[in-house]
């Protein structure tokens, strides 16, 4: 087990490795030049060379990739060339809103969708199985900043349950909570009717199996062969899901904070694109990235517990 | 005699399709005496599993049972409530499955596994482990703890198997079923199997309904055997009686076809021509005229009855046959 993890960890530090310089290369490509657009057109030709110099610009790019990396080792990011501040600090004080807000959004999913699955799975064609089908292919489909423009119309503009802006006050746990309820919802509702449909259909397959028939056979409870015996297997290929889920939330959290005005990472990094602020561009895309490959690592770990086929498997490198 | 542990009279059951009920089991008449092993043998799709399914009531959805009894120790399974059904499940009777391979839980340890099926038992947890060490012993697997904390996958075939009986044999259960236990082994580990199985039946002395398509290893192990073709008996006796002389076409041919008893080599093994009758539209008279050899006009309108005292058989020619046979 232990093997497994080193071997993964290693992978998931190349996965970031790969993922941090293409987006590097990339930020380059995209038209505009970063001085112009910050300073303004009226900027002199000697001002946008002095910004150009302190940020390294006028470096060839792999030259200031490796300055990056060499202050990545150092835990240092650069400055926000706004405002000077670190931008580990910028970023920091971002990161925990957003990670709030997409583990929420995906445990609260998780709690309604493996339930719901399960019990299509058990009571196949059932009035609550079919009613589960249409609804979750319907919020599969919607794209979550529509179902956000209309929480926002309904349960916050018009009932006034909840609130529809910022994320609470600062230190006031209950406020905070309360603020994150709309944003969650718009987030996490497609992915219930999608954990559901998953949890349901390899539910489906492992009930199918003969072990099952054997665990019955010996009159085992039907709750325990239903929970230890099936789903256990059945949540694997949705454990993979979930862990990737998490980490293209992280990005996705964008459509949420920007419709309820929530701070978070989402918005740091669609802020930071506009104006070309290279230094929080990839402070931003460097956690969320490494965020995305923790969560996968986090569900292979947790596969590779559920199964020890999995387990041993990788863990012999094959 | 005393009163047979199961007991199983005209049982039907069909399978509701697209095309039909499909009746599976048609009127099926079984008998399990206290301590004795009963072998069923028949090709695929005789009904075999179906039957034991409808005894341990784990039946698929589409199936219904259009009549009869299953009547265990005096109480008639059909009409217990599933949870009724599911005290006996494990307890009283027990199942052997046919592929050792896929029959136990890939994620589960053996341990786990085997204390699970002890559910029923109030004893703590390293007692439950110990009563496993012992019932693996008993199926003759070496180093039984450290088997314990193994992985079905970490065995192979016959000791999964061993595995798969021991669980079995764990609540003393006065009736097991074996389906094919054997036939995902190979030849060697089969004998090995079917000789511990004689065994610990007569140390246990339960009952045994063993199921099969491999007359060697009915002949092997059971005391009487029932022949089923396409869904109804159609033969039953002591295993000397019926494998000497048998009565119906259909085992003549069975026994004829089993390579065990080829003596000369040949180029081609020997079939049964024709392929089995259709059971949604069943064919009138008896099921296996299309088949037969020596069938008559009346094979062909009147259904045959079981007929013979201790050894039975379903065929209008059974005198006929009488006169032939060797």
């Amino acid at each position: 087990m232990l093997r497994f993890i080193v071997r993964r960890g290693l992978l998931s530090l190349l996965i970031l490795f790969l993922a941090v310089s293409l987006m590097f290369g990339m930020i380059h490509m995209v038209p505009g030049d970063p001085a112009t657009v910050m300073l303004g057109p009226k900027a002199t030709p000697e001002m946008k060379a002095e910004f150009s110099r302190r940020l390294g610009l006028d470096q060839p790019l792999a030259v200031q990739l490796g300055r990056f990396y060499a202050g990545l080792a150092r835990g240092d990011l650069g400055e926000d060339p706004f405002t000077n501040r670190e931008v580990t600090v910028i970023v920091w004080e971002q990161l925990p809103y957003t990670l709030v807000l997409v583990l929420v959004a995906i445990g609260g999913a998780s709690l309604l969708g493996i339930p719901l699955g399960c019990f299509s799975a058990i009571r196949r064609n059932s009035l609550l199985d079919r009613l589960t089908a249409v609804m979750s292919v319907a919020f599969i489909a919607i794209p979550s900043f529509v179902v956000a423009l209309y929480l926002l119309l309904w349960l916050a503009v018009k009932w006034r349950w909840f609130p529809a802006m910022g994320a609470g006050e600062s230190g006031n746990l209950a406020d905070q909570a309360h603020h994150l309820v709309l944003p969650a919802i718009a987030l996490g509702l497609g992915w219930v009717g999608y954990i559901a449909r998953m949890v349901r259909a390899s539910m489906l397959e492992v009930m199918e199996e003969n072990h099952i028939r054997t665990a019955r056979a010996f009159g085992l409870p039907e709750r325990t062969v239903i929970v230890h015996y099936a789903l256990r297997i059945a949540m694997l290929p949705t454990v993979t899901i979930l862990g990737m889920g998490i980490g293209t939330m992280l990005s996705g959290a964008l459509f949420a904070e920007i419709v309820f005005s929530r701070p978070g990472i989402g918005k740091l990094l669609y802020e930071a694109v506009l104006t070309r602020n290279y230094p929080i561009v990839m402070g931003s895309v460097l956690v969320t990235t490494g965020f995305f490959v923790l969560s996968t690592l986090a569900s292979d770990i947790i596969n590779a517990m559920l199964d020890p086929r999995l387990r041993e498997r990788q863990g012999s490198g094959e | 005699m005393t009163a047979p542990v199961l007991d199983i009279r005209g049982l039907s059951i069909s399978y509701g399709t697209e095309a039909g009920a499909l009746k599976a089991l048609r009127d099926v008449d079984l008998e399990v005496g206290e301590g004795s092993i009963i072998g069923i043998v028949g090709e695929s799709g005789c009904g075999k599993s179906t039957l034991i399914s409808a005894i341990i009531r784990l039946l698929a959805p589409n199936a219904q049972i259009v009549q009869g009894a299953v009547n265990f120790k005096g109480r008639d399974l059909l009409g217990l409530s599933s949870e009724q059904m599911r005290a006996l499940r494990g307890d009283e009777i027990s199942m052997v499955f046919q592929d050792p391979m896929t029959s136990l839980n890939p994620t589960l340890t053996i341990g786990r596994q085997m204390s699970d099926v002890q559910h029923r038992s109030t004893v703590s947890r390293s007692e439950k482990n110990a009563c496993s060490v012992m019932m693996l012993e008993r199926v003759g697997i070496p180093d039984p703890e450290a088997q314990l904390k193994r992985y079905p996958h970490h065995l192979s075939g016959g000791m999964r198997q061993r595995v798969a009986i021991a669980m079995a044999l764990m609540a003393e259960p006065s009736l097991l079923i074996a389906d094919e236990p054997t036939t995902a082994l190979d030849a060697t580990l089969e004998v090995q199997i079917i000789h511990r199985l004689k065994e610990l039946q007569r140390e246990f002395g339960c009952s045994i309904l063993f199921i099969s398509h491999h007359l060697g290893v009915i002949a092997e192990l059971c005391e009487e055997v029932i022949v089923m073709y396409a869904g109804e008996v159609v033969e039953s006796g002591p295993l000397r009686e019926v494998f000497i002389d048998p009565k119906h076409p259909y085992t003549r041919k069975l026994l004829e076809c089993d390579p065990a008893r080829i003596a000369e080599p040949t180029r081609e093994l020997p079939v049964i021509e024709g392929s089995l009758p259709n059971l949604v539209n069943l064919p009138d008279g008896c099921i296996f005229k299309d088949r037969c050899s020596k069938a008559e006009a009346r094979c062909g309108i009147e259904p045959p009855k079981m007929s013979g005292d201790g050894h039975r058989a379903a065929c209008h020619l059974l005198d006929h046959f009488q006169e032939t046979s060797p």
